[in-house]
């Protein structure tokens, strides 16, 4: 590409690019998010590609690999353009028969289209379907629209628009107000407002300064930020640049997690082509405005999604954070000023831009506003990545868009924000989804994650699954989180191994809250509340497990025994030929037996049992 | 000159130069906040979080470790409040734990009305305050040692666990320790840290051992001055 | 080995601010945090000995001892362990006869947990060399132990 010298010069190339795209020209878009490609869809793009070679159809079909569209449940995913017709779990097989059948003659294929599984109707168009129709795609929705490794895409969509208005004649303190009007707040955790922290960077003395994008998404369970960075990487390098602009920062970094091999991949490939049409770089479009990036891969520690932790393993030491009397945004990188934000919160950065702070202001609630995308996983029908706008009820989210929990099983809690936030019950299900109201019901925002849990989830279980991971992920530093995680999480592991004593819920409260007091970090200061939000909402599970050595929900293995059902055995002689220590046993069409003694609960035969003859008690 | 600030500690009144910590300008006036990580010759560390105390700034009260926080005008700090004492007694019984023996903490524990800890007894010796890490990083300038492991298995370690090949064998681990963890001894000539032996250089005038090799070797070579330098002792220059 | 750390080191142009993605580079090269490459980051870039100690025992991405032939990483994030993953990782314990975070004295495998993949909606998912398997149950473990030589039960029919 060639390199553009003013901002005038890259609107005409958008103008161009825009012009020589016929919105006519049938389009074949395979979602290639990490999820799909599990799912094999880089065989089917392949596949597109070569029947497209084949049948002598290049220049007359387009075949687009983009990234994720966020219904991972379905996949893979394949959009039909300009029908927008919407075909999931796609063979790796099926584009033959979609080129010819769709593409060329217009036919629909019935076995590829979506089943509303409450109306049973075949549904055609992406954005007919209940999962999408009740969501708000602001920041991610642009994803099916582009190749991510592609730059014109972009352009194509109006991309960069946002930062050509802010270099035509936008003054650095009018972008941070329009930001702080908009009301943005940070999506990573602790949704501190963006407009004050870029105003706070500016004003800090010394020189230079920087500006950090996290994108260390560590919460397991969440995936938007990836998802983000994989699918339309040039718009976080869009609200990066303008907010360097208005920080006066010439340098940034992005700090991404290395398991995520694909974003890493998008991402450079992203600066590199920036870098040649000179949107990084020297006096960017003329303007003087000097900023390039930097793409640090993380090491894997959960910690490092801490500000300073972040900033200490960028430094090259471990992550290790200090105590936050002296915000970043004055002392961070190198002790120069520094604004961190991560990855959603800088994707919204154009969109304010382009339609203004009074029209972002107006989707949310009073001290909420904008969307906020949420990884919907666990026990749900729809899995996947869904933006709704702030204020939108937990009900709707989990049971419109999320289409219910799955096999008929009762809805328990979902969990939000996170191994720092807590598990909602039942009676909160018409809860606003905003920051505060997370907050007030002793949950938080967090990241986005929404873990929805059924009958069959043990609560208790899941505060020590919580701990388990936070005791393995604490730095080690101060003392409360170091050692009272580690002091919790022996007494949870007693409590599910039956051996809990009843002073052990007063001694975990009264942890609980000297560990929030008394920690350095956001780690430790939140680290209890997936105990304290469950002890509060679920205290009869762990009674039951304390008081009458019982898993209400079976899973607990110590609290638990698999036994055969002689009504529904058959005989069937599955569950013994998988039993690892030969626990089960019986002759062929006769009742099999569990041999208590030599049980060790791996689970095996409950999982293999066609006839639903193994129960746990 | 540094800038005068006035703020009020537990209720008494107290001027201090702008710049120093809750903890300094405490102990200043006499007032007394226990604390096991804070060196005044290291920077300012708070892992220990045993000198937590809880401050009004406005409206809000929170907690802060009085060994980073400075001093500021109409500051209100106080050191006793339930909520602080609370996080103290979690510490002490979460590194008694660690180590139920060393006076220095039965001593914060009694202070604390906290008899013993109510959680299993690992007895690790070391509560891991990092002060002989910081002091090989930041006062002697060599890093011998540093940590291993994150969170609970956290440790003080010599690379790879072997003999620290930077050690200067000063021994300024050792002084530092609260806890007196690391332990060393001096026999023959040899200085034993850890369990890795040092060889002690004799003063070329009254024979004594007096100094680690290494260490003179170390002086040496930051100084530019021949080793012969330093191969006679204090004493005997 | 000299030469390939050097050239490693280069890439980052000295800068002591990319030691992790340096450390990164060298294990990729190695297969682990070598010793002796270890050594000679800390002399080209004067990084004590003791700092590089410690990010590779920090960081969960190294490894200071040498890896298995086949890497297995089981996602045990939040939405897979509702989906019943302890299980499956205990099986895999049991099977290869180490612990998570640990490599087969063989040399032949080495089996990781790793906190979330973010392909949620297939979870469980163990990744084998690079490879994702998802909605994995424990009779698929089996089966894909017992495809890379391991003895394993498995029921044929299923």
């Amino acid at each position: 590409m060639k390199k553009v010298k003013t901002a005038q010069e890259l609107k005409s190339l958008q103008e161009e690019i825009k012009n020589s795209r016929d919105p006519e020209k049938p389009c074949i878009t395979i979602c290639a998010g990490t999820g799909c490609l599990t799912y094999g869809s880089q065989k089917l793009v392949d596949n597109f590609r070569s029947e497209i070679e084949k049948q002598n159809l290049k220049g007359k079909v387009e075949v687009r690999a983009s990234g994720c569209h966020g219904f991972c449940e379905r996949g893979p995913l394949v959009v039909i353009n300009p029908q927008n017709i919407f075909y999931q779990r796609v063979g790796l097989d099926d584009a033959e028969e979609i080129i010819k059948e769709t593409v060329l003659n217009g036919q629909i294929i019935d076995r590829l289209l979506y089943v509303d599984p409450v109306t049973q109707e075949k549904i055609l168009h992406e954005d007919e379907i209940p999962f999408y129709k009740r969501q708000m795609r602001l920041v991610f929705g642009m994803n099916g629209n582009i190749d991510p490794n592609s730059l014109e895409d972009y352009l194509a969509i109006g991309g960069y628009n946002a930062l050509i208005k802010v270099l035509n004649g936008m003054e650095p303190e009018a972008i941070i107000e329009e930001i702080k009007t908009a009301g943005l707040r940070g999506r990573g955790g602790g949704g501190f407002s963006m407009g004050l922290k870029w105003e706070a960077t500016r004003k800090a003395p010394g020189l230079p300064k920087y500006i950090i994008c996290n994108a260390d998404e560590g919460d397991p369970g969440a995936y938007m930020d990836r998802s983000l960075l994989e699918g339309n990487p040039y718009s976080i390098l869009e609200g990066m640049l303008i907010g360097a602009y208005a920080i006066g920062s010439d340098t940034g970094y992005i700090y991404v997690r290395n398991e995520y091999p694909l974003a890493v991949k998008n991402i450079t490939i992203a600066v590199e082509k920036a870098r040649e049409l000179g949107i990084l770089g020297k006096d960017i479009l003329g303007s003087g405005f000097d900023f390039d990036v930097l793409i640090v891969r993380g090491g894997g520690a959960f910690v490092c999604g801490e500000e300073t932790a972040l900033i200490a393993s960028i430094e090259g030491r471990s992550g290790e954070p200090r105590a936050k009397y002296v915000f970043p945004s004055e002392r961070g990188l190198y002790n120069k000023p520094t604004n961190i934000n991560n990855v959603e919160t800088w994707a919204n950065v154009p969109l304010i831009i382009n339609k203004g702070a009074e029209w972002y202001r107006s989707i949310g609630t009073e001290n909420s506003k904008g969307t906020k995308i949420f990884a919907l996983v666990g026990k749900i029908n729809n899995t996947g990545l869904v933006e709704v706008p702030m204020g939108i009820t937990l009900r709707e989210i989990v049971y419109d868009i999320g289409g219910g929990i799955p096999k008929g099983r009762k809805f328990k809690a979902v969990q939000v924000g996170g191994p720092s936030g807590g598990c909602i019950p039942e009676s909160h299900l018409d809860l606003q989804v905003d920051f505060d109201a997370l907050s007030k019901v002793g949950s938080m925002m967090g990241s986005g994650g929404m873990i929805v849990m059924d009958d069959r989830t043990c609560m208790v279980d899941v505060a020590l699954y919580f701990l388990k991971f936070l005791e393995e992920e604490s730095c080690g530093k101060c003392t409360p989180c170091r050692e009272g995680v580690h002091q919790m999480r022996l007494i949870l592991e007693r409590i599910t191994e039956g051996n809990g004593k009843e002073e052990d819920l007063k001694t975990i409260e009264w942890m609980g809250k000297a560990i929030i007091d008394g920690s350095l970090c956001g780690l430790g200061g939140t680290a209890p509340n997936p105990v304290l939000s469950t002890l509060r909402y679920f205290r009869d599970e762990y009674e039951a497990h304390i008081k009458e050595k019982r898993c209400p929900a079976g899973v607990c293995k110590a609290l638990i025994t698999y036994t055969i059902d002689p009504e529904l055995c058959t005989g069937c002689m599955v569950c013994a030929k998988i039993c690892p220590v030969e626990a089960a046993t019986g002759e062929k069409k006769e009742v099999h037996t569990i041999d208590q003694d030599k049980c060790i609960k791996c689970g095996a035969c409950f999982e293999s049992c066609k006839f639903d003859a193994v129960k746990v008690s | 000159m540094a800038e005068m600030v006035s703020l009020t500690i537990d209720g008494l009144k107290i001027h201090a130069p702008a710049g120093t910590t809750i903890l300094e300008a405490a102990t200043d006036a006499n007032i007394y906040i226990p604390h096991l990580c804070s060196n005044e010759e290291l920077a300012p560390y708070g892992a220990c979080r045993l000198c937590m105390v809880e401050i009004t700034q406005g409206e809000r009260a929170r907690l802060v470790a009085s060994c980073i926080f400075e001093v500021a005008d109409g500051l209100e700090v106080k050191t006793n409040t339930e909520r602080v004492l609370n996080v103290r007694r979690l510490v002490i019984e979460l590194l008694l734990a660690r180590n139920n023996k060393h006076p220095a903490l039965r001593k914060i524990a009694d202070e604390l009305g906290v008899k013993e800890t109510r959680f299993p007894i690992e007895q690790k010796g070391c509560i891991l305050c990092g002060q002989c890490v910081r002091t090989c990083r930041e006062v002697v300038g060599v890093s011998a040692i540093g940590f291993s492991g994150r969170g609970i298995t956290r440790k003080v370690a010599t690379p790879f666990m072997e003999s620290p090949p930077d050690c200067i064998a000063c021994g300024s681990c050792v002084y530092v320790c609260p806890v007196q963890f690391i332990p060393m001894k001096e026999e023959n000539g040899v200085r034993t840290i850890m369990k890795y032996d040092y060889p002690m250089q004799k003063c070329r005038k009254c024979g004594q051992y007096f100094a680690p090799k290494k260490q003179l070797e170390y002086f040496s070579k930051i100084t530019n001055l021949p080793l012969e330098h330093f191969e006679t002792c204090v004493d005997c220059r | 080995m000299k030469t390939r750390v050097k050239k490693i080191i280069d890439k980052y142009h000295n800068d002591k601010g990319f030691l992790v993605p340096i450390l990164q580079d060298v294990q990729k090269e190695y297969n682990y945090l070598n010793r002796e490459a270890l050594n000679l980051v800390s002399a080209f870039l004067e990084v004590p000995i003791s700092q590089l100690y410690e990010l590779g025992t920090f960081y969960k991405a190294f490894s200071l001892k040498p890896r298995g032939r086949h890497e297995m990483k089981l996602c045990t994030g939040t939405a897979c362990h509702v989906r019943g993953v302890p299980l499956m990782k205990d099986n895999i314990e049991r099977i290869l006869q180490i612990q998570a975070g640990e490599t087969t004295p063989d040399l032949e495998f080495t089996f990781e947990t790793v906190n979330c993949l973010g392909a949620c909606a297939l979870g469980p998912i163990l990744v084998v060399d690079g490879e994702y398997h998802g909605n994995l149950s424990i009779s698929k473990t089996n089966r894909i132990l017992k495809k890379l030589g391991k003895k394993v039960k498995i029921d044929e029919e299923s």
